[in-house]
Order: C-alpha cells, then sequence, then structure tokens
C-alpha cells in the first residue's frame, strides 16, 4: 500500500489577530501549523499504514519554512517527506497548487491512494483535493469520516449537509478528509529527535517535478484576485424601547418592511 | 549569544503543549479535587516517549537534551502542577542517577521500563531527621553474604509507594562520616520493604509523597549503584539536574498563573471597566510577566549549561530559587487579581496558589539554595 497524504502549512487561525488600522491580518508572531485536517488524513494513512503495512509519502508546497510541517509529519511517522519549493511555484491558485502536487505524485511513480484534508483553514476553498483527482485521473470522494479499504475497493461514508453517503470505489483513488474521521496522534519523542537528526525532507524543485513552467505558479492560475478586503462590521443591533405587545407590533412591521417576514 | 530554542526543540515544545492543553488540562482540577494519582495520563505520556527523555535512546530513551526535558515540565506543569512533578521526580531522582552512576547491567536492567512509563522510579534521601541537613541520614545498609541488609525510615519521597524502582542513600560504612554512604537500588516487594501513609499535602494532591520502611530489607549486592561511599556526590549531582526541573515546574506554574490572571482581569469589569485597565492590576500583570521571562532564562541557560557538560550547580541553584519565589509572588498576585473568586475552588488559580508552594520547599529549600549560592559566589 503506497499512501501520499498532501499537507499544507498554515497559519494558526486561533492565534491571527486582525490590525483594528488596516483591517490586515497580523502575520508577525502567529505560529505556523500543519492544517488540522491534513492531520486528519495524516492520521488516517498512517492507521491503514498499521493495518496493511506500506508507505506514507507526506507531500507539501510551500516556502522553505514549511519544512517544519513535512519533519512533524516525519515525527508523527510517515516514512517520507517532501517538499515541493521553488519560486516558479509562488503565487499559485489551487488549479496550479493541485497541478504540481499532481506532477510530483506522477513522478513519486506507482500510488495507491491520495489522501487530503477536506480543506485549508486559511483559504477554505476545499478545492485542491478534488482538482488533484482530476489532475491524476483518478476517482475522488470528498467530505470522508470514514472509510474502509478491501480487495483494492474502498469504501467511504461521506458527509452530506443533511446525512451520509456510502461510496464505493477502486484503487488508486483519492479521499478527502473531515475532523469527524479520526484524533490525530501526537508526535512521540523519540520521533521529533528523528525527525531532525536522522530523516530528511527531501526538496524538490521545477526540475524534480520536471513540470512546465506556464502551467506552475502565477502563470498557471486561472484565478486572478482582484480586490481582498475584511467583510465590513457587523452594524450594531438597536433595542426597541416600548411596552412588549407595542414593540412587537413595531418589530413585526420592521420586519415586513425588509421582507423579512 | 543565541536565544532561540533549536527547531527540534520548537516543535517538541509545541507538541508537549497541545498534548498538555488538550489531555492533561481537563484532567487536573478533578485530579486535585479527589488526590487520584494520574495514572492514564501518566500511560499517555510514556506511549508519547515523555518518561524517558533525556535517557539515552541505548537504553530506551528518548536521547532527547536537558533543555527538551525541562520544557517538557513546564509545559505539563502548565496544566497541572501534580503531573509535572510526577515527570519531574521520576525523570530527575529517579531516573537520572541510574544514568550517570549505574552499571552496564543496571541500565539495562532499569531503564527501558522506566523511559516508556510501565514503571515508576524514586529517589529516597529524605529522613524524619535529615531534610535539609541530608548528610545526617540514619538509614543503614550492611552486606551480609550477597545481600544489602537496609534498616531505617524514609519521609516524604515522591511516588514512594507507587514506584517500582526505589534509589536509597544509607550508611553502609557507619565509621566513615560522609564517605560512609552509598545509593542503594530497592525494587518494589523485596523482602522487609513496605511504605507507610502517603501525605495528606496542601496541594500538588495528585502527585504521591510517601513514608517508606526497611526492616530488615534484603536486596542483592549487585543493587549498590557505582561504587561504595559515592552516595553523598552522587545525590547532589542529582539533585543539581533535580533543581532545573523543579524551577521548570515553578515556570509553567507561574505562567499558568499569568494567564489566568490576564484572563479574569480582560473580563471582570468594575467602575465600568475590564479591571485591566486600572494601573493596579496593570503593574502586577507587568511584574509577573518580567519576573516569570528572568525565571524561564534562569532555568533555560541552567540546562543549556547541562547539556554542554559546564558544570551548573551555582546556575541551577539560581534557577531554581528564582523560579520558586516568581511561582510563588505570581500566584500570590494571580490570586489578588481575582478577589474573592480566587480564594474559591471554581478558579485554577486557587490550586496553583497551593501546588507552587511546595517549589520552595522540596529539593533544596530556598535557604538552602542560598547557602549554595553563596559559598559558590564567595568561593567558600
Amino acid at each position: 500500500m503506497r499512501i501520499v497524504v498532501t499537507i499544507k502549512q498554515v497559519p494558526d487561525t486561533n492565534e491571527v489577530r486582525l490590525d483594528p488600522r488596516t483591517g490586515t491580518l497580523i502575520r508577525e508572531g502567529v505560529p505556523s501549523i500543519i492544517n488540522p485536517e491534513d492531520k486528519n488524513a495524516l492520521e488516517a494513512a498512517l492507521t491503514l499504514r498499521e493495518q496493511l503495512g506500506g508507505e506514507v509519502i507526506a507531500i507539501s508546497m510551500g516556502p522553505p519554512q514549511a519544512d517544519d510541517a513535512l519533519r512533524e509529519a516525519l515525527a508523527m511517522g510517515v516514512d517520507r517527506a517532501i517538499l515541493l519549493t521553488d519560486r516558479a511555484f509562488a503565487g499559485a491558485d489551487t488549479w496550479a497548487t493541485a497541478t504540481t502536487l499532481g506532477m510530483a505524485i506522477q513522478r513519486l511513480g506507482q500510488f495507491d491512494l491520495v489522501l487530503a484534508g477536506r480543506q485549508a483553514i486559511d483559504g477554505d476553498t476545499a478545492q485542491v483535493g478534488p482538482q488533484l483527482a482530476e489532475y491524476l485521473n483518478i476517482p475522488q470522494i470528498t467530505y470522508v469520516r470514514e472509510f474502509a479499504i478491501q480487495d483494492r475497493q474502498v469504501k467511504a461514508t461521506r458527509t452530506l449537509e443533511d446525512g451520509f453517503e456510502v461510496l464505493e470505489t477502486a484503487l488508486p483513488a483519492l479521499l478527502t478528509i473531515t475532523k469527524e474521521a479520526n484524533k490525530p496522534r501526537y508526535p512521540t519523542a523519540p520521533g521529533i529527535i528523528r525527525a531532525y537528526r536522522e530523516q530528511t525532507v527531501e526538496q524538490w524543485g521545477i526540475q524534480e517535478v520536471q513540470g512546465d513552467p506556464e502551467k506552475l505558479g502565477l502563470k498557471g492560475s486561472p484565478t486572478q484576485v482582484k480586490r481582498s478586503f475584511s467583510p465590513p462590521p457587523k452594524e450594531p443591533g438597536e433595542i426597541i424601547q416600548a411596552a412588549p405587545a407595542e414593540a412587537a407590533r413595531q418589530l413585526i412591521s420592521r420586519m415586513k418592511q425588509r421582507n423579512l417576514l | 549569544m543565541e536565544f532561540a530554542l533549536s527547531e527540534e526543540q520548537e516543535l517538541f515544545q509545541k507538541s508537549v503543549r497541545e498534548f498538555a492543553e488538550k489531555e492533561v488540562r481537563p484532567l487536573a482540577q478533578e485530579t486535585d479535587a479527589t488526590g487520584q494519582f494520574p495514572w492514564s495520563v501518566i500511560r499517555r505520556m510514556g506511549e508519547m516517549g515523555l518518561m524517558g527523555l533525556p535517557i539515552p535512546e541505548a537504553y530506551g530513551g528518548a536521547g532527547a537534551d536537558y533543555l527538551s526535558y525541562a520544557l517538557a515540565v513546564e509545559e505539563l506543569s502548565r496544566a497541572c502542577g501534580s503531573t509535572g512533578i510526577t515527570l519531574a521526580a521520576h525523570t530527575s531522582l529517579g531516573c537520572m542517577p541510574l544514568v550517570y552512576f549505574g552499571t552496564e547491567e543496571q541500565k539495562r536492567r532499569y531503564l527501558p521500563a522506566l523511559a516508556r512509563g510501565e514503571k515508576l522510579a524514586a529517589f529516597g534521601l529524605t529522613e524524619p531527621g535529615a531534610g535539609s541537613d541530608a548528610s545526617a541520614i540514619q538509614t543503614t545498609a550492611t552486606l551480609k553474604g550477597d545481600e544489602w541488609v537496609i534498616n531505617g525510615q524514609k519521609v516524604f519521597i515522591t511516588s514512594g509507594s507507587i514506584a517500582d524502582v526505589i534509589t536509597i542513600a544509607a550508611r553502609t560504612d557507619p565509621s566513615a562520616g560522609n564517605k560512609g554512604i552509598s545509593n542503594i537500588i530497592v525494587e518494589k516487594g523485596a523482602p522487609g520493604f513496605r511504605a507507610g501513609r502517603d501525605e495528606d499535602k496542601m496541594g500538588l494532591r495528585g502527585s504521591v509523597t510517601s513514608q517508606l520502611f526497611f526492616e530488615d530489607c534484603r536486596v542483592p549486592k549487585e543493587n549498590l549503584l557505582g561504587r561504595p561511599g559515592e552516595g553523598l556526590r552522587q545525590f547532589l549531582i542529582t539533585l543539581d539536574g533535580g533543581r532545573i526541573s523543579i524551577g521548570a515546574m515553578a515556570v509553567g506554574l507561574a505562567q499558568a498563573a499569568l494567564e489566568s490572571a490576564t484572563r479574569y482581569a480582560s473580563q471582570r469589569v468594575q467602575f465600568g471597566q475590564p479591571i485591566a485597565r486600572f494601573q493596579a492590576i496593570q503593574w502586577m500583570i507587568a511584574d509577573m510577566a518580567t519576573e516569570i521571562e528572568a525565571a524561564r532564562l534562569l532555568v533555560y541557560r541552567a540546562a543549556w549549561l547541562k547539556d554542554r557538560g559546564v558544570r551548573y550547580t551555582r546556575e541551577a541553584a539560581m534557577a531554581k530559587l528564582f523560579a520558586s519565589e516568581t511561582a510563588e509572588r505570581a500566584a500570590f498576585k494571580a490570586l489578588q487579581i481575582h478577589g474573592g473568586y480566587g480564594y474559591t475552588r471554581d478558579y485554577d488559580v486557587e490550586r496553583i496558589y497551593r501546588d507552587q508552594r511546595l517549589c520552595t520547599i522540596g529539593e533544596g529549600t530556598s535557604e538552602i539554595l542560598r547557602w549554595v549560592i553563596a559559598r559558590q559566589v564567595l568561593q567558600l
């Protein structure tokens, strides 16, 4: 069983504050973490390896600092960690990111399963997993909360807004994993020490992925950011000061005016 | 000069912090209230390799540096003092004498299970008549045939009644004074060894503090730690390392007090505004934060010196002295900021206040530490 897990290093949004004057994110001093649902994907992969044997490869695209996230994946127990880092990859939207990851996975040769977190807490797009499956031309099951593999068939329970869907497909396939799927393990002390002293994070640039620069990074990104802004602050509520019956009448009439009733 | 942790130490600190926040803190209040030793937490710490951090890999430990170990004690104590001291006593006092002075066979026999947290270790030095004056111990061990026969009593032994491996100090040559003290390994279940009652303590109520009795207790001759007569030197070296961990524990407790105080002061409204807006509160918070930073640097530096193989007796004493007294002041201020609520068991500052109180007493009182430091400074 050869399992590839795609992970992303993100700012810990619990620690992110907004500059009240400029409305932009204060990134300084904000710790970077592995995107939480990517940790669920890592846990799923490691559990599967314990059951079926094989190899887990963590792969991430990002700046050189993303090395930290891959070391953490190594400390959790993955066998191999690859960082896709190159100026040519910078400025990528979800499609160019999926393309880069896809090219790298193809360079790895044979694989059975690709696991991704459902979505990243910084972008919240949930697009890279599905786009990667399209790029690799393999079946995908998204929002997976539970899955099992038997006879090279994967059977997965997919979370819908109002229920569940059980789907089955043949390997190789890609699943995006939700936080309900499991509780990620903590890196162990020996794991951390091994990750820094004995193991390496392979760095792959454009040479290694053998990519076409036109399809990667900013050049390969069809998405153009027109403007970014923080949503206007919510208007303060209004308290209708009147006797209860009168207040209710006023409230109903206001709601009717705004077509809420 | 380099003040940053290494990337390895940073990931380590982050991982232990996450574990402490999610798995240890939620149990801290209950552990304190029931006085139940947190076995489930200790077992999980064993699985994560936290019970054998500075033990070399060859003996099943993580082979981490002492600074990483101090970081672990700090982070766990920040969540739960009882868990912090249990780790500290197991590692610095229970395991490290075996690492420093044990024979190859002793290391292979005891360390792997201790490093995995399957077994707990303790160190038996203090006696009813030998506290700060540790060399006044009365417990004797006499070699009879192939066995040591031990007689005496120990008190205030952290994890004493639940430990599987206890290194105790005893007089093996009563005529030789301080040169007649040796350390001997006693395993749980040794004939003639029994634990008395566990102390009903003010704080750290989830940790176990025991009386131990030895009545013609027999252990194999091979259980002598290192060479005979080296006991005093061995336990002074052991205590130097232990003081770093009590300093780390004090920093963790002080940090927890600061965080509680900051949170409360930002929410509590009096005179129409959060009390954090008042200068009286701000000064307390500023003093706490400054002293904690200084204490942390002293503790980290003492650990760093130890990792470099440099003598660190003075720095370990300073770190423990300053950190424990910082924790005392921080806990006092944090409780004061909480006012009447701080005096109830509804807020964790009440527990922190009781837990930190041990830090100026255990493993060298503030008074003994000042004596140690003065002797070093004055070269007496």
